[in-house]
């Protein structure tokens, strides 16, 4: 057994990163679909189905779904460490989070792949 | 702060005691900073959610995409969708303001004001306009 002195887990860099390149991932989408809708002056029921119909519209949502995800679990976990102290509610709540991001991403999933697409 | 009012366990020297942050008048930067954090919150716990429906129910029929408009027509719903569209637009200026902070743009102590003053009243005025199209 090798003795350690635990300083820290080394992913504050990491995740100081990630933060920001899944922020403008998302304020490129965001960006894109505002563009979108100022081109086509308003968005209807044909051009929005048409929109998600092309396969590259449903990649770049998903590739928003996933900055979303990943920037959420940062920011959020970020949070709870701030205010929650006791570890084993900590843990629980951030556990729980993992959970609710994961079902959002399968729920985006079956909206943009689903059955009923 | 009179002396009863100290916490019972005293922290090591020289750290503060106690710090009433209600009782302390928030520097610009300060709001701008938690309103970051209680928006990013909003939007984990409400928008996300709200979102992925909407979305599931506007592309899922001609029917579901006029019920979720006629949904959306309650004044309710305008204000909820207002106060996530605030927390968006918030969230999203907050973030550029940020990101131009890591790359050492504004760092002074006028600019990191000013910033933070055009934060606050784009992500309102932007509100407004999407508050006046909804209305």
């Amino acid at each position: 057994m090798v003795a350690r002195i635990i300083v820290g887990a080394h992913y504050g860099w990491k995740d100081w990163l990630a933060q920001r390149a899944t922020a403008v991932v998302m304020a490129l989408y965001t960006l894109l679909l505002l563009g979108i809708a100022l081109y086509e002056g308003g968005i209807d029921y044909a051009t929005w189905t048409g929109l998600f119909a092309h396969p590259a519209f449903r990649i770049a949502t998903l590739l928003f779904g996933l900055a979303l995800l990943w920037h959420a679990w940062i920011g959020m976990r970020d949070i709870w460490m701030d205010y929650v102290k006791p570890a084993g509610l900590r843990l629980t709540i951030e556990a729980a989070t993992v959970l609710i991001l994961v079902a959002y991403l399968a729920w985006l999933v079956e909206v943009l792949w689903g059955p009923g697409r | 702060m009179s002396d009863s009012e100290l916490p019972a366990e005293l922290p090591r020297a020289g750290r503060p005691v106690y710090l009433n942050l209600l009782a302390i008048r928030q520097p610009v930067p300060a709001i701008v900073s938690i309103l970051h954090r209680v928006s990013g919150a909003l939007l984990f716990l409400v928008g996300i959610p709200l979102l992925l429906w909407a979305v599931q129910h506007s592309l899922a029929s001609p029917e579901t995409w006029a019920a979720l408009r006629a949904s959306l027509a309650h004044p309710l719903a305008k204000l909820l969708l207002l106060g996530l569209v605030w927390a968006y637009l918030h969230h999203f200026c907050a973030g550029i303001r940020y990101l131009l902070l890591d790359l050492h743009i504004g760092t002074e102590l006028t600019p990191l004001r000013q910033s933070s003053y055009a934060v606050l009243i784009v992500s309102l005025a932007l509100t407004a306009v999407v508050g006046a199209r909804l209305w």
